[in-house]
């Protein structure tokens, strides 16, 4: 089974992100902001990462860097899931090494295709 | 909703559309009638009805089938159909030089499939010697060929089935919505097109995506469309249907294209007829 780490600071969206993906046959670990995520990626890398942007400590962009210079930092899916919705912000993201993005609200058919589209999801 | 009422907009969407339907489904029935209600002053479905029947206003009847035939639709809708367009269909219409390519998507609603299409085509610009293209988008809602035209969609729109770096590559934002860029929306042509009625007017295309359209139709009509679509494909040309919808067993002027599900070729036999 494949496992989905969901970092996001609303304890909501964690949860509705979570039954959306168990729904579809993942399994899903949790995380309340980048620094939290950064030390369950230390200890298994997830093989797929849903990301909220803004968060305290260390925020998703911050977190996708480090991610993606760790060793078998470059194995997840990174798919994005922020408010923010302009071109910019989704550029740098995918300069910076995300593979999809989904602009919030989101509901469960956005999150399957986009799954879908970066590979996680058949 | 009284089931008289449902049973006059029944035959006033077959009439014009020839699709079916199901009077039984009030609720959605009226959720679509609602907007045109208010939209045209009426204080609710009841009038509606009631003027229609008073009226037989051409115009408004035609705003009611609009209304009820609206169907899904989205980007890339169920991906496979497109990668084949783009990897098998588009390299094939590069080999056959001397004459432009034509394609047509009909019942295209609010334009996703043919910008699908054109973004399709310009992934491949840079790897093949492309021919030159004509697309045609069809509807029969004039109002779904505004929207289509005006490369307009919402931020769901375009989150259900467009990759995130073709919403970069083709898109800007506009306020709220996104718009499909100009270079994109310059490579269609739109016409509003009744499949009922005669096609041959518009010509013979190479490729023809027709999805969930067949499908909705009265079973009694399939094989009138499906015929006038045969006709409507050069001889060498593709016909590609929804997922589930097929010709076979309704008109024999359409087979199936061998390991291309989804996709259809005109039938020899019926090629000298054409």
């Amino acid at each position: 089974m494949k496992t989905c780490l969901v970092v996001d600071d609303s304890r909501v969206i964690r949860k509705v992100a979570r039954r959306i993906l168990e729904d579809l046959g993942l399994e899903v670990a949790e995380a309340a902001d980048g620094m939290e995520a950064m030390a369950w990626c230390r200890t298994e890398m997830p093989d797929a990462i849903l990301l909220d942007w803004n968060m305290p400590l260390m925020d998703g962009l911050e977190f996708l860097r480090q991610l993606r210079q760790a060793p078998d930092g470059d194995q997840p899916v990174v798919v994005f899931c922020t408010v923010e919705n302009d071109i910019e912000h989704i550029a740098l993201a995918l300069e910076t090494g995300a593979d999809e993005y989904i602009m919030k609200p989101f509901d469960g058919d956005i999150l399957q295709v986009k799954l879908a589209e970066a590979g996680v999801y058949p | 909703m009284r089931p008289e009422d449902a049973e006059v907009i029944r035959l006033v969407v077959h009439s014009r559309s020839g699709v079916t339907i199901d009077p039984h489904k009030t609720y959605s029935i009226e959720s679509h009638l609602a907007p045109i209600a208010r939209r045209e002053g009426f204080a609710g479905i009841e009038e509606l009805v009631q003027d229609l029947r008073a009226r037989r206003d051409d115009k408004l009847m035609w705003a009611v089938t609009e209304a009820l035939t609206q169907g899904e639709t989205g980007f890339y809708r169920d991906r496979a159909p497109f990668d084949r367009f783009r990897d098998e269909m588009l390299p094939a219409l590069a080999a056959r030089r001397g004459r432009p390519a034509r394609i047509w998507s009909a019942a295209c609603s609010t334009g996703q499939e043919v910008y699908s299409l054109c973004m399709a085509i310009d992934e491949m610009a840079g790897e093949l010697p492309i021919p030159q293209i004509e697309l045609l988008g069809s509807d029969l809602a004039e109002r779904r060929l505004e929207k289509a035209q005006s490369g307009l969609y919402t931020q769901f729109e375009v989150q259900r089935g467009l990759p995130i770096r073709q919403l970069v590559r083709h898109f800007e934002k506009v306020d709220d919505l996104w718009r499909i860029s100009a270079r994109i929306r310059e490579m269609v042509r739109w016409r509003r097109v009744n499949l009922l009625a005669d096609l041959r007017p518009l010509g013979q295309f190479d490729v023809i995506f027709c999805r969930y359209v067949v499908g909705y139709l009265d079973p009694a009509l399939r094989g009138r469309v499906l015929d006038q679509m045969a006709r409507a494909l050069a001889d060498d040309g593709w016909l590609v249907l929804g997922e589930d919808e097929s010709p076979v067993g309704v008109t024999d002027t359409l087979q199936p294209v061998p390991g291309w599900p989804g996709a259809f070729a005109k039938n020899p036999a019926h090629r000298a007829a054409a």
